[in-house]
């Protein structure tokens, strides 16, 4: 179970490239028709940030193995973006994470841990941060 | 739309979605790089203690950005954020909504803050967040 000590930790950074055949299976998979992410260096959608950095991950899972907390337990609590420039297809990304925060709820009960994570571009543009926290259900203790 | 002279109490964003199938979860394993098996095999989920596998929260994040960018420019959105407030069910029929609730100028640009909501066929809320838009 994660406790204080994994508050700074901070794990591999993933590279992405914005590749225009896998954005397209995302797009497709959420019906997504509008022609603005249909073009050549077209933005990403709002959401794509988080795929990018999970599919080119080598671990896609690595924080919650390295804080020890099994998959069946983890729900996600809550997700922010904040954009600083553009994203477009081509580019290629550099995501590098940390945990922010461990906190105990319910008596124990949930831990909720927020990992951030800043984003640079191909040209060391920091391009955006985001933000997840992830709620551990915890076993009972027995 | 109004996106360039918006006003508080303003509904910007309006969609709804067709009914969240197994199908469109084993995509959005692939589509997304989130292979948790709690998403699109029954018997981890069960295991796990679950009735059934459930909606990746960011399908239910990345509908709501559909949403939100059928209304707003890509290059428009400064933040968007949200809150899972319940488990997005198999069959979930979902209705995504923002409404304007500030208006604000910041970094040098006019702004305008959006409640956002995604509810199921019942009103249940899934997700409740906020973005902001330069308008």
């Amino acid at each position: 179970m994660a406790d204080q000590s994994a508050v700074g930790r901070m794990f591999t950074p993933v590279t992405a490239r914005v590749e225009p055949g896998r954005l397209r299976f995302f797009l497709d998979t959420l019906g997504e028709r509008n022609p603005v992410y249909r073009n050549e260096a077209a933005p990403v959608p709002p959401t794509y940030l988080f795929c990018l950095e999970m599919m080119d991950a080598p671990d896609a899972f690595e924080f919650l193995n390295a804080l020890d907390i099994d998959l069946a337990r983890v729900l996600h609590g809550e997700q922010r973006f904040d954009y600083h420039a553009p994203v477009v297809v081509g580019d290629t990304l550099t995501f590098r994470s940390r945990v922010e925060s461990v906190t105990d709820k319910k008596g124990g009960a949930m831990t909720l841990i927020v990992v951030e994570t800043a984003v640079t571009n191909q040209n060391g543009a920091h391009v955006a941060d985001t933000s997840r926290t992830i709620v551990v259900r915890n076993a009972r203790p027995s | 739309m109004s996106a360039n002279s918006p006003s508080i109490d303003e509904r910007l964003v309006h969609k709804k979605f067709p009914a969240i199938t197994r199908h469109r979860l084993a995509l959005y394993c692939g589509a997304s790089g989130d292979h948790n098996p709690i998403h699109v095999d029954l018997d981890f989920a069960k295991a796990a203690g679950f009735p059934d596998v459930f909606s990746h929260g960011m399908l239910v994040m990345g509908y709501l950005g559909q949403a939100l960018t059928d209304a707003v420019a890509p290059s428009r959105i400064r933040s968007f954020s949200t809150r899972f407030a319940a488990i997005t069910q198999l069959g979930a029929k979902l209705t995504c909504e923002g409404v304007v609730t500030e208006l604000m100028e910041q970094g040098g640009e006019k702004r305008v803050k959006l409640a956002l909501t995604t509810k199921d066929q019942n009103g249940e809320v899934k997700l409740a967040g906020e973005a902001v838009i330069a308008v």
